[in-house]
Order: structure tokens, then sequence, then C-alpha cells
């Protein structure tokens, strides 16, 4: 009979590669070597949300809470009530599950509690819609004191572990379950509550967050060769918002685009058009899940079924254009 | 330390305040804050360690009222403990004063969780017990609960967990007077057989007499010794009890106005003479 090895281990599905939650385990890991302060919570998930690297570097400072999310969001709040800031940890979904305890327990009482999903959007794929989660923006961002973010790439997701952990006080930030290709800069600083230009141009502005920014360079690029100037924006703090931001962008392009692997109902569409609602109204379109759930697939497919994909920006880049031409 | 008869004394005290913050405010819920002062009494008087002008202090043991509807008894026993001043329970319900019709820990600083949706204060006691025993700060936590939360899951998740994580230095107290908002808790949701069930999870469970001063004492010195598991106190109590005719009446549960009426007689009940009774009506009491 044959040694039980290697070989005999299931392969895991996104255990590996350039995805949001690898880099956010790996960055838990070392900013646990750089600070002695923080413990993480896990709901037998920790596979998934990249947190197994931090229990197997800091064993006692992991803690597994179970099945069950609401008992451990709580507990979270009283646990950070003993000076300890606390990550929470499981997947977009089942964040939902506890949403009355991260109101009321968490973003009440004003906890320094770091709530961290994996598996947003229908980059989830195949598990289809009961593990997608397209509503987690729109109801983080109605808690009142509320920190949200939604990074673009693997960069993005460390360095956004390490600001929320330096920031006091209750946050949301999403990561994502597949590889994810690199947009940003290795020399890139992330600052919360700052989006930046990702590609500069002057006839619409895409502002993306999440899994959509690479794709709204993609369109831009497309875009670019039937001379519409398409400027990018990865918007992955979605509140407090980037206001000064988003307004120069329509002043200075007069058409926006949203885009985010989410219902387009309020989230990063809604913080956007509510911004230039009062302060710079101009033409939007949106891109996004349109108020539906999604269903199994390969995410690539699903992108495609469901209007998220490149070619999607770009054509509502020509229609928000087209409007703005009309005036 | 204080003697049986202070503690009576005071818990009459707290029950006498509690319901005139609950006639000023014109609402509350008068039943379970009565059911639950004697037991509050004792934690507060003999058993939680705490520094009334610090109440930040590191080292402090941690009162949660999970059962956050009882506030006004948590208000008076507090006050009466010197943690703030009693004039402010005039503010209990009003806008842009600090006592919310539920605790909360952003306006009174020694409110330990925000509570007012039920099993959540359990929850955040269990992270409260097992945070300071990641700090290795010897401290303990009480948690009191009504018998209607026990019908939430959140209850029976924390109580996996309390067990699992062998949270001995967390005490969990149910006020167990039978009625919940609407009826009885066996014609709403039976949790009978209560203390098996508990015990089953792995809690050391205490039966005792929730207005027995001395059986919660002994009770609660018992708890602060066990290891390894964490203990939970069911309380047998009276709902309304301290005034006859809110004694296990679900109407007085709550949310209701006090009418003055209702305070007189309540006050009278609780041996008020006549004359205190007009200081209590208008207030003028609370800061004597």
């Amino acid at each position: 009979m044959a040694q039980s090895g290697e070989a005999d281990q299931p392969s895991l599905i996104g255990s590996a590669g350039d995805s949001l939650r690898e880099a956010f385990g790996r960055a838990l890991v070392r900013l646990g070597e750089e600070r002695t302060d923080f413990v993480v919570f896990d709901a037998d998930v920790a596979g998934g949300t990249g947190t197994h690297h931090f229990r197997k570097a800091h064993p006692d400072r992991f803690y597994q809470f179970g099945i069950a999310e609401q008992n451990m969001m709580a507990a979270a709040g009283g646990f950070a009530a003993t000076g300890v800031p606390v990550f929470v940890t499981t997947f977009a979904v089942f964040m939902l599950r506890a949403l009355e305890q991260v109101r009321l327990s968490v973003a009440y009482s004003k906890r320094n509690v770091k709530i961290v999903a994996s598996h947003p959007g229908l980059d989830v794929g195949p598990d289809g819609a009961s593990a997608q989660c397209l509503e987690d923006l729109a109801v983080f961002r109605a808690m009142p004191g509320m920190v949200v973010v939604s990074p673009a790439d693997s960069l993005e997701a460390e360095l956004a572990t390490a600001a929320i952990l330096d920031y006091e006080g209750p946050v949301y930030m999403r990561t994502g379950r597949s590889p994810c290709p690199r947009v940003l800069p290795p020399d890139y600083r992330f600052k919360l509550g700052r989006g930046v230009v990702l590609r500069d141009g002057s006839d619409v502005t895409v502002i993306a967050c999440g899994v959509e920014v690479a794709r709204a360079l993609a369109a831009a690029e497309q875009l670019a060769a039937t001379q519409i100037s398409v400027r990018v924006v990865n918007l992955s703090t979605l509140k407090p918002l980037d206001e000064e931001l988003v307004v120069r962008c329509a002043r200075e392009t007069g058409a926006i685009v949203t885009a985010e692997d989410h219902n387009v109902l309020g989230g990063l569409g809604g913080a956007v058009s509510e911004c230039l609602a009062r302060f710079r109204p101009c033409p939007v379109e949106f891109v996004g899940v349109a108020d539906r759930f999604g269903e199994s697939g390969e995410p690539e497919e699903l992108a495609e079924k469901f209007g998220l994909t490149a070619p999607h920006i770009a054509a509502a880049a020509l229609r928000v254009v087209e409007r703005k031409r009309k005036g | 330390m204080r003697t049986l008869e202070d503690m009576a004394l005071f818990a009459i005290r707290a029950r006498r305040l509690s319901l005139a913050a609950i006639h000023a405010a014109a609402s509350g819920h008068p039943g379970g804050v009565l059911s639950a002062i004697d037991i509050m009494t004792v934690v507060f008087q003999r058993h939680l360690r705490f520094d009334a002008a610090n109440p930040h202090w590191e080292d402090r043991d941690r009162f949660v009222l999970s059962k956050g509807h009882a506030a006004p008894a948590l208000y008076a026993v507090a006050a009466l403990a010197g943690m703030y001043p009693p004039t402010e329970l005039r503010g209990l319900r009003k806008l842009g004063h600090p006592l919310q019709g539920h605790p909360h820990v952003g306006t009174t600083p020694w409110v330990e969780a925000s509570t007012g949706s039920l099993g959540q204060g359990f929850s955040a006691g269990v992270g409260m017990a097992l945070g300071l025993k990641h700090v290795r700060r010897n401290a303990r936590v009480y948690v009191l609960l009504g018998d209607g939360e026990m019908q939430e899951g959140q209850v029976w998740e924390a109580l996996m967990c309390g067990a699992h994580h062998g949270t001995d230095n967390l005490c969990a107290i149910l006020d167990y007077n039978k009625l919940q908002s609407d009826d009885r808790n066996e014609n709403i949701m039976a949790l009978e057989p209560l203390a098996d069930k508990i015990r089953s999870f792995g809690w050391q469970v205490q039966e005792v007499d929730g207005h027995d001063l001395a059986a919660i004492d002994s009770a609660l010195a018992i708890a602060a010794q066990r290891r390894q598991s964490p203990s939970f106190m069911i309380a047998h109590t009276i709902k309304g009890k301290g005034v006859p005719f809110m004694e296990g009446r679900p109407e007085w549960h709550g949310s209701v106005k006090l009418r003055d009426e209702d305070l007189d007689r309540a006050l009278t009940a609780l041996d008020v003479g006549a004359a205190d009774v007009q200081r209590y009506m208008d207030g003028s009491i609370w800061g004597s």
C-alpha cells in the first residue's frame, strides 16, 4: 500500500495563485510578525479565506468559532473591547448572516473590528447564486461609521490589509476568490479613502472597484482604437468616498461609468451617483449585476452572461459619451 | 464587605429608582427590571471588581446586560454603586441624554456592551472572556440573560463557543421569570429541560432562587472558583418582583407607560412613605 503523501491530498481550488484572498492571508502572516496585538477569527473556512496561513504562523492568535457567524461577529465586538484588534473572516454571503450583529455589536459600538470577506460577487463561480454575494457593498455601506474597501488586485489587497489594521474602527473589506491580474504598479501606495487614476482620459471616466478594474483598463484600451479617450479610476474605498476625485472626474470628462461585481443598486454605482447628484450631476451608466441573482458557471462565463466584461464596460462608455454629446 | 442587610436595602432602593425612572421616561419594561434587580445587586455589591472613578480600568470585571430591555435596572444599580450621578436618570430615554432606552457603550462609558437585540450581549461576553484570557488579565465577565432570549439561536452558538474555548472566567446568569413579551415561555417556545440542555453543552450549571441574596451570593462564589468550563446560573425569579400588582403578569413586560397612580402604588408597596412618593414622582429625590 502506498504511503500517504502529497499525492493523496486533494487539490484545493484557488488556494494558490495571485488571488486577493491569498494576498490577504499572506499579509496577515507578515503583519502578525510586525504587530503582536491583533487576532483572527474564522468560521471553519480558513482554507477559503486565506487565514490558514495565519493559523499556521500564529496559532495562538487564531480563534476558531465554528459555523456560527452570529456568535463570531458579536464575540469579535466583545474581544475587541479588551483592546485587541480583531479580523473576522468568512465568505461574503455568510457575513450577511451576521449583519445585525455587525450593526449592534460592531458598528454602533464602534469596535476595532476588521470584517474581511472572501468570495464576493460572480467571481465565486461554480458554487452558484447561494454563494455569490452581490449585496455586501450596499448593506455594509449603509452601516453608520463603517469603512468599506474593495481592493483591485493582490498588491492592493495586501496594502489595504495593513492600512485597515492601522485604522482604528470598524471596517468591511472584500477580497476575492479567483486569481486576478495585477493592475497596480509595484510602487503603488494605498491610502484609505483615496481613489487613484490608473489611466488618464478626457471623454469619459470609468470608476471601478475589485475585479472590474482590470476589465475597465481593457475597455479603455479597446476604446482608444476608436478615438474615445477613457480615464480609469480605481476607487477601492467606497466609504468614505473620495468625493473630490469623483467630482473632478465629472468636471473634467463630463461622463461617468461605474463598474463593480455587485448588484447595480447601492454599491459603487450608488456611492458615486449620490456624490454626483449632490455636487456635479452628469450622465452615468452602471456596469454591474442588474438586480438579479447569479448562477453556476466559471467566473468569466458569468461575467459574459451578466454583463461585467471589458466589452460591456466599453459599450457603457459609448452610451454615456453619446448621452453627454446630446446634452 | 456589604452585608445581606446592606444588599437588601440597596435592592429596594434600586427598585424604587428604576420604576421612578421608567415613570419619568413614560415608557419602559418594569416587569423584567424588577425580576433582575436582586441578581444585579449581588453582582455589583459583592462580586464585580470595578473602579467607579475609572470605568475603563483594564483589570475590571465586566458586566453585560444581554437582556438590554432591563436597562433601567442596570442604570439604577450602577447609579447607586457610584458609576454616575443618579440625577442623570431624569434623562432616561430622552433626546440628547446619555441613558438610552437600551444600554449603549457610546454614551455611557461604564456600560460594557451595547445591547437590546437578544443574544448579542451573551456572545459579546464570550468574546470579552476570550479576550481577557488572551491578554492575560485576571478579570471575570458576568452576563445577564432573559429567558425569552434563550430562544435565540445565537445563544446556543455562544453556549457551544464558551464551552469549547473553556471560558472559565465567564459566568452567565439567567433571569428565569418564566414570562416573555406575550405569554409564558412554555406557550411561546418551550425551554425545558433547560438545566439539562445547558449542562449538556458543557457548562457548570447551578440553580438558585433569584431573589435569595445569600443564595445568589454563594452561587456566584462557587462559579468564580470553577476551572476549565464556564458557569451558568439559572436564577428562578418572579417577573415584577416586589410590586404585587405586577408580579407574574406578562402585561407589565412592556414597553408600558407607568401612570402616576401606578408609580404611587408601586412605591407604596416598596415601603415609600407618602411624602417621598411625591419626591420620586418629581425626581427631586434622585439627587440625594
